[in-house]
């Protein structure tokens, strides 16, 4: 990562020295201006806005958690929590589905684990669960975070959500959408979520991953008293 | 309302306003960002006793759907004022007033925001006014682009404006009730304060080409002022986030 991280405005000038501008900037009459609320950073010879806030973007190899809002014949409608409703074309599912047959597999109602295989410039999404681990996700549980908050919960590779499934003994999935899905006995579900929603509130204090810790092991010991 | 008969002093022999502001003094702003859960973006402002919501959602699906446009966003701003936020009880509702007041500062916020980003989809934009106090369309003009910029949205600038008008022969800034309701001319402004473009002019009253000229050097010098704390609000919600990145 790079040293340089302040927080910038939209319509704030940006000096881009030798660099050339990345995401997050546009070029008015020869000078770069800053496009949305975010922290500046600089990479490879760009200088990039990286959001602090707002709706998920879809982008290409993202895996995603929808929910099926609508069946076609040939194919699917997901809500991936993005400006965009999402289709899921029966050629891109592991099944060999018939003409009309989409509902045998997949309804309205049901919660899938996709990931984004195409974005188009008018912005349509086509997702696929043509790839191993990516599935129908049965039972289990949903929480909604905002997706700028996603990579806190994953931790630095991986390191948060390991320590929340080992200390939980639950099943969790992460969507880049801001979507998690948990799966286990009622009290490591509630654990976890206690957990996500101290993560949302505390991510910008010190030692998070300590206090994720203390949290997990502290609400172990009182379970077992009770 | 402006030009009602009154017996009030708007303005004594020392110049001074009924609420002790000189001619060319605004009135105190407090605004926060983010202060809804639900929102994808929200601000609060607090404009002299003006108290203003304003909420974003979106960019999202667009309902109904003919009024989706396959090359860029719709923004679709709503000025509501609540039935308590005026002496007289407001029947609630959107009325003549509100409904232009909706329009024009949809045409504002759309002249900033980059809509050919997100084809396809709808960028609502709610303004709620709680109490009202004169220049309440400027004040939630003022306290949507915070909401704009706090849900992440691209767009070329903040938007920030202020009024001024004519009370009693002499021009004046940022008007209160009082001086709205018996001053001669309100003139309320909206600007791009980067480029001093402007995105929002309406006059009620009357004022010569003169008079016009110096309200609106006043109002534009004003705006830079609260654009500044506009920044402070968006700053002071992200600072924290920002700090904890940099010890990681």
């Amino acid at each position: 990562m790079e040293k340089i991280r302040e927080i910038v405005l939209p319509g704030e000038e940006i000096i881009l020295g030798e660099n050339k501008p990345g995401n997050g900037i546009y070029v008015e009459n020869g000078k770069a201006y800053v496009e949305y609320l975010g922290v500046k950073s600089i990479k490879s010879g760009y200088v990039n806005i990286i959001p602090l806030s707002g709706r998920y973007q879809p982008q290409k190899g993202d895996k995603v958690i929808g929910k099926i809002v609508d069946i076609m014949s040939s194919n699917w409608v997901v809500d991936i929590n993005a400006p965009y409703l999402a289709p899921l074309h029966v050629n891109d599912t592991p099944w060999k589905v018939d003409f009309g047959d989409t509902s045998k597999y997949l309804n309205v109602g049901d919660t899938i684990l996709a990931k984004v295989m195409s974005v188009n410039e008018v912005k349509q999404v086509w997702l696929t669960l043509k790839e191993p681990g990516l599935r129908k996700l049965q039972g289990g549980h949903i929480i909604t975070v905002s997706p700028t908050k996603v990579p806190r919960i994953i931790g630095k590779d991986g390191s948060m959500i390991k320590i929340l499934k080992e200390m939980t003994n639950s099943k969790i999935y992460v969507g880049q959408n801001g979507i998690i899905w948990v799966e286990g006995t009622t009290e490591s579900i509630l654990k976890v979520v206690g957990a996500i929603r101290l993560i949302e509130r505390e991510a910008h204090i010190i030692g998070l991953t300590d206090r994720v810790k203390e949290y997990l092991s502290k609400s172990k010991k009182e379970n077992d008293v009770e | 309302m402006s030009g009602m008969k009154t017996d009030i002093k708007l303005i004594d022999e020392n110049g001074k306003r009924i609420d002790g502001r000189t001619f060319d003094q605004i009135r105190p702003i407090k605004i926060e960002a983010g202060i809804l859960e639900r929102a994808d973006g929200s601000a609060y402002i607090e404009w002299g006793g003006n108290k203003i919501i304003a909420a974003v959602y979106g960019p999202r699906e667009v309902y109904p759907k003919h009024m989706q446009d396959p090359s860029k966003a719709v923004l679709r701003a709503r000025y509501n004022m609540a039935a308590f936020s005026v002496d007289e009880r407001k029947k609630p509702g959107p009325d003549r007033r509100s409904i232009e007041l909706s329009m024009v500062i949809s045409n504002a916020l759309s002249s900033v925001v980059f809509l050919e980003q997100f084809p396809r989809t709808a960028i609502d934009v709610f303004i709620e006014v709680l109490q009202a106090d004169a220049g309440t369309r400027i004040a939630g003009l003022t306290a949507a682009s915070v909401a704009l910029a706090d849900a992440g949205i691209p767009m070329k600038d903040l938007i920030v404006g202020c009024a001024a008008g004519k009370v009693e022969n002499t021009i004046v800034l940022d008007l209160n009730k009082e001086e709205d309701n018996f001053g001669q001319a309100d003139l309320p402004v909206a600007i791009i304060p980067r480029t001093k473009e402007i995105v929002l002019f309406q006059m009620d009253g009357d004022m010569i080409e003169e008079e016009i000229n110096r309200a609106m050097d006043m109002a534009i010098n004003a705006s830079l002022q609260i654009y500044e704390l506009q920044k402070d609000a968006l700053k002071r919600k992200y600072f924290n986030i920002v700090q904890e990145d940099e010890l990681q």
